[in-house]
């Protein structure tokens, strides 16, 4: 937090911007400003935050409260788009569990600048997202058997749809294990290394159909869309480490909404901005008011460890210190198990334990604590 | 009373196995014998209801400690098994143990380099020793695919688990005589390698010698009506490991084959397995003799009913109660009646001092059955003593000046009102108690908001407070005043509501009354010195400024988003109040007014502003009839007129799309992008009949009075019920599924017409046809699903999200952090700005300037 006016070191900086600008707006004296200031800090002052506040427990009540006003609406599509977007409460317990596969994974491509006006150029780019595989290219699929091989003959018309030069050797790229692929002009021949049955062949077969060949692996779909005064490719489908290597993207902006991927390739605190931008969206989408001081403490909490953890057994509650908590939680007895083997101690420092033990919890008003220096003479009576 | 107590508070808790030592130590008997009771109902010596052991019996004495029941807790004892058994808890443990140690000579497999590594790792500190030590299991599990000891050279053999419970080495049974004398030989040492603390848990602990038996007191006996007892599960169990080990004992004593011990051994340790766990795969459940599973120690404990979320998480209080609640609009917003009859039961402890000496004696002489009264009294001794007629003359002359006299509950007493789900703190908030006839609690309406209730039987509880610090508590922290605006987003939750809108709405819209009535009004309200203009006849906005304070100005806006409303120093200069000023969860005027004067001011203001709005209603009157929703037979022909415009435009597209000659729009299909030009088509049709419906209605019309001033409704149900009801949507689509390629049998597959996709003409009142009424039923159930199958969902994550963020607080650094200090964020929120303190998340610069520059 950094201040611009040394007379007041406390405020934070967009409160001193709102007045430096809107006192500029209204045209103040430098008196009347001064006054403003000493105003601003007192109001500010009053409407700190309180220490020893239960802020987690608001946070939860401030999602919990709106959540069983959500829909369970599964899809929603984005504008015209037919790329539909999971919405309201599943997505929302998608990015709070920090789930591996969410369902519908997207990245929003954005193009550097002489690419981003200039639709056919971005119409290029996209087809050579979107993953290709063999059997989109090809009139059809055979079995040789006399040369015990899978012969797929190329279709020139579809090879140049997807950007794909004719003489390009796609043998190079299909990648499957125990075969040997020869490309003539209008054949590919794979041909397995080892001898097998007709059998094997035929499920060989139904393998290499699914090779692929080309684009970014992953990406089932691409639609360049218009936002703002510029195009954006919107993908069905994740894959940020391979597309931040096509040429023409904007890695500075493009984004995935999954949370894994984001982390991996662009850091902690992206994926941070993340969580805190997707939740919102759904809360926004559904029509809910929830501050973002919320979302971004919970965003906070999940990546505060610098990985992303999500709100379950397996992720902050199973991080916990306190064995009782972790117990009173979930699965209750594995918890007591592993503490009674290695001997854990339960400091009862936090919420729940002192619930258990009916001690006051060390929140608010169970907070201070007085400390009495007893008189000798009297203690020795 | 209080002066006497000594509050010792649990500082730790150390978690570790139990040593056949340390339940030996721990028991005070020696369970030999499985009978329960003799010949005249007394507890066997020796057997599992052993007075030794406490006493659940009102007339016995505990033979360890002297206590009667309720005084003495209770007692460990033990059994000696005749044969090792394993703790099924602990399988995969010993599973572990076993693999990763030599069969030899009992050294962890890891080479000598390796095991003084992983030792120096190991820290001092007992809370990171127990986190190392996970770790040090799950490095050590790597070990059961080493071939051979790196110590003695000796060949591993593998060991399997045969489920549940039997250790097998390379073909071989190990029995648990043999897997406790391995286990016994690991060394401390390398204990501490496997990642287990051979101070709290040595490996061979896990194979039970000696089973300690819980105190009788936790698993008392019921006695039936009949006079029988009934035995707790646990007694059940217990007796059964009792009885076979008894006969093992003897078996083995009498020098009985080995199968036969082999059978019992077996048998016992299927019973201490089922006694430690009643639900595992592969083992049957142990049964009553009516069939039911018994529920044993781990179904105690775990799910929502078990001891952690049921008892030791959530606990059940007294001075509480529960009945129906029923609106009340003229008791304020932070009170609560209460029927006479809970004020009569539920009391407050209140402490005879000089000063109430008096009043307190006069409330003892009238009793517990006359209201207000005294139930009982507690001496300085701490005896409590029930009032009654006859004791009443001698209690009187007893009471001395710090007695505790237990008195009915009166007006003005501090009272914690609940409705559950208690989803966010407004669904707990303090009340003054107002004692009231009948037996309903009674709440004003306006508060329904915050605790998401309604009349149509929901039922509320109320808590007393008991002690001075939970009173204090409740009074500055949970009143209804200091919860009118929510953390959640820092916008009020509490506002007038329904007729209260409609009221002020008429009122300042267009409403005039003479002085005489106006002052009767406003006093009826409670403004006693109204501010109204020297005039025979004054209008409602100088009735609305008569309740708001002399110095309040306020610039808003109405619903309608046009009209300005403009409050100049106390004085509605201009425009129309409805929902957007004074309503719940965005009332602009409201959150101002509590902002410049504070919530106890705010509250009473509020409170004015809802009578007035209710009186006013009052005084004019307001109703609706089945008329108000008539519309003219030309509007109706016109409404008709548009929707065969809409339908002929509906069939020229599905003629377009059936030629292939529709053009589909970007990204879409051409059947996706037929219904979206279809579904724009009906949807706008609705929007036009509403605007035709809108025009021609007069505006005095009561529906559309309360659409407009915000109190209840839409303009769309005012359409819906004269004109047009409109698509059905399902899934954000037309309905599309049903029989093959059609929705019902009334119509011809294939058919993409409004009439078959579930397009409904007519309105409410002119009545649906039968394929209408079932498609507006079918929505109807959608939308039911939805709600039956979200609730446990969000339940859940709410669940979820309050175990992970429960511990999270401001520091005073205003830095949040967790139960151990770790910091989340380095100032909450990053300006360190409480929600509810702001308005809707932000400070009001603009005011301050205000107040700077007139």
């Amino acid at each position: 937090m950094s201040t611009k006016t040394t007379d007041y070191p406390a405020l934070p900086e967009q409160l001193v911007d709102e007045l430096e600008s809107l006192s500029k707006e209204r045209k103040l004296t430098a008196d009347e400003k001064k006054k403003a200031y000493a105003l601003l800090a007192e109001t500010y002052d009053k409407a700190k935050i309180s220490p020893g506040e239960a802020i987690g427990i608001i946070t939860a009540e401030s999602f919990g409260e709106p959540g069983t006003q959500m829909t369970l609406n599964v899809f929603h599509f984005a504008g015209v788009s037919e790329m539909s977007v999971t919405a309201g409460l599943p997505r929302l317990i998608e990015i709070f569990d920090a789930t591996k596969a969410p369902k519908t994974p997207q990245i929003e491509v954005y193009l550097e600048a002489k690419y981003k006006k200039n639709p056919n150029a971005i119409k290029k780019i996209a087809v050579s997202l979107k993953e290709t595989k063999l059997e989109e290219v090809v009139k059809g699929f055979s079995i040789n058997a006399s040369k015990m091989r899978i012969e797929a003959r190329l279709d020139h018309a579809k090879l140049k749809t997807f950007g794909i030069k004719g003489n390009m050797i796609l043998a190079n790229r299909i990648k499957v294990r125990g075969v040997f692929v020869n490309q003539t002009k209008t054949l590919i021949a794979i041909k397995p290394k080892v001898k097998t049955t007709l059998g094997e062949l035929y499920h060989l077969k139904e393998k290499i159909k699914l090779a692929f060949v080309h684009g970014v692996k992953n990406i089932t779909h691409v639609l360049p869309l218009k936002k703002g005064d510029e195009y954006i490719i919107l993908t069905a489908g994740s894959n940020l480490k391979d597309i931040l290597q096509v040429d023409g993207v904007d890695t500075m902006r493009t984004r995935s909404n999954d949370l894994y991927q984001t982390a991996k390739v662009y850091g902690i605190e992206a994926a941070r901005q993340v969580i805190m931008e997707e939740a919102e969206k759904v809360i926004q989408n559904q029509g809910l008011d929830v501050d973002v001081r919320h979302i971004m403490l919970l965003a906070d909490v999940m990546t505060a460890k610098g990985a992303v953890k999500g709100i379950t057994r397996f992720g902050i509650t199973g991080e916990k210190a306190s064995v009782l908590a972790r117990a009173s939680f979930e699965t209750p007895l594995k918890h007591l198990v592993t503490a009674s083997l290695t001997g854990e101690i339960d400091p009862l420092n936090s919420v729940i334990e002192n619930v258990m033990m009916n001690q006051p919890i060390p929140l608010g008003t169970g907070l201070p604590d007085l400390v009495v220096r007893m008189d000798k003479k009297k203690a020795k009576k | 009373m209080i002066n006497h107590h000594v509050h010792k508070k649990i500082g730790q808790i150390q978690f570790g196995l139990m040593s056949p030592h340390q339940i030996k130590k721990m028991a005070l008997a020696k369970v030999v014998t499985p009978e329960l009771y003799d010949k005249e109902g007394y507890p066997v010596d020796g057997g599992l209801m052993d007075v030794r052991l406490g006493v659940i019996d009102p007339g016995l004495r505990c033979k360890s400690c002297g206590g009667k029941l309720k005084e003495c807790l209770g007692h460990f004892g033990n059994i000696e098994l005749a044969r090792p058994v394993l703790h099924i808890k602990y399988v995969d443990t010993i599973l572990h143990v076993l693999r990763s140690t030599c069969r030899e000579c009992a050294r962890v497999l890891h080479n000598e380099a390796k095991i003084k590594e992983l030792k120096d790792s190991l820290s001092d500190n007992p809370v990171l020793l127990a986190e190392q030590l996970r770790e040090m299991r799950e490095i050590s599990k790597k070990l059961k695919t080493a071939k051979k000891c790196p110590h003695c050279e000796v060949e591993q053999k593998p060991v399997k688990l045969d489920k549940p419970l039997t250790m097998v080495e390379d073909n071989q049974n190990l029995s648990p005589v043999e897997v406790r004398a391995r286990l016994e030989s690991v060394s401390d040492d390398d204990v501490l390698l496997l990642g287990l603390n051979p101070k709290f848990a040595r490996p061979e602990w896990t194979v039970l010698t000696l089973l300690s038996i819980p105190p009788v007191t936790v698993r008392p006996s019921i006695t039936l009506e009949t006079g029988e007892r009934s035995e707790d599960d646990l007694t059940h169990k217990l007796g059964d490991i009792v009885r076979i080990n008894q006969r093992l004992f003897e078996n083995i004593n009498a020098g009985a084959p080995e199968i036969i011990v082999e059978d019992l051994w077996e048998l016992l340790q299927y019973h201490v397995t089922t006694y430690f766990d009643n639900t595992l795969a592969n083992v049957p459940p142990a049964r009553h003799r009516s069939g039911q599973s018994l529920k044993t120690l781990t179904e105690r404990i775990k799910s929502k009913e078990g001891r952690f979320r049921h008892n030791l998480a959530g606990k059940r209080v007294n001075f509480a109660a529960r009945t129906v609640i029923s609106p009340d609009p003229k008791i304020g917003f932070n009170e609560v009646g209460i029927p006479k009859k809970i004020a009569m039961t539920l009391t407050v402890p209140e402490m005879i001092t000089t000063w109430n000496i008096d009043y307190l004696k006069k409330l003892i002489d009238r009793g517990p059955k006359s209201y207000p009264g005294a139930n009982y009294i507690i001496f300085e001794d701490g005896k409590k003593r029930n009032i009654t007629d006859e004791t009443k003359e001698q209690l009187l002359q007893e009471v001395t000046i710090g007695c505790i006299v237990e008195r009915h509950i009166i007006d003005g007493d501090i009272s914690v009102f609940n409705r559950q789900p208690s989803l966010h703190r407004m669904s707990i908030m303090a009340h003054k108690v107002r004692v009231l006839p009948g037996k309903s609690f009674r709440l004003n309406p306006a508060i329904c908001n915050p605790y998401n209730a309604d009349f149509d039987g929901d039922e509320m509880n109320l808590h007393i407070p008991q002690t001075e610090e939970a009173r204090s508590e409740a009074e500055v922290l949970m009143p209804v005043e200091t919860q009118i605006i929510t953390p959640k987003n820092g916008l009020n939750v509490i506002g007038c509501i329904e007729d209260s809108i409609s009221g002020i709405y008429l009122l300042t819209k267009k409403l005039s009354f003479t002085r005489e009535k106006a002052c009767e009004l406003l006093y009826s309200v409670g403004v006693k010195t109204p501010r109204l203009p020297q005039r025979a006849t004054v209008t409602g906005k100088e009735v609305f400024s008569s309740v708001l304070p002399k110095n309040f100005s306020f610039v808003g806006r109405s619903s309608d988003g046009e009209a300005r409303v403009v409050i100049k120093r106390g004085n509605l200069e201009s425009g129309i109040i409805d929902k957007n000023s004074i309503g719940e969860d965005n009332g602009d005027l409201i959150r101002e007014l509590y902002k410049l004067y504070g919530d106890e001011r705010a509250i009473i203001i509020l409170g004015k502003l809802f009578r007035l709005g209710t009186e006013v209603l009052l005084r004019t009157g307001f109703t609706i009839t089945t008329a108000d929703s008539e519309i003219s037979s030309e509007l109706l022909d016109q409404a008709q007129e548009q929707i065969k415009k809409a339908n002929k435009a509906v069939k020229d597209i599905i003629q377009q799309f059936e030629e292939g000659k529709l053009e589909s729009m970007p990204g879409l299909t051409p059947e996706d992008s037929v219904e979206m030009k279809i579904l724009e088509i009906l949807n706008k049709v609705r929007d036009t009949i509403g605007g035709l419906v809108f025009k021609e209605t007069d505006h005095d019309n009561p529906i559309i009075i309360m659409a407009e001033s915000g109190a209840k409704g839409k303009k769309l149900n005012l359409t819906q019920m004269s004109a047009c009801v409109g698509q059905q949507a399902l899934r954000g689509k037309r309905i599309s599924e049903g029989y093959n390629n059609r929705t019902l049998s009334h119509f011809k597959a294939g058919d993409r017409s409004p009439m078959a996709r579930g397009f409904i003409e007519g309105g409410f009142k002119s009545g649906l046809k039968p394929h209408e009424f079932f498609f507006a039923a079918m929505t109807g159930r959608d939308s039911l699903m939805d709600t039956a199958l979200r609730t446990p969902k969000s339940g859940y994550l709410y669940r979820r999200l309050a175990n992970a963020l429960q511990d999270l607080k401001v520091e005073y650094d205003n830095t949040v952090r967790d139960a151990n200090k770790m910091i989340m964020q380095f100032s909450y929120g990053e300006d360190a700005l409480d929600v509810a303190k702001t308005e809707g998340g932000k400070l009001n610069i603009q005011r301050i300037l205000d107040s700077i520059k007139k």
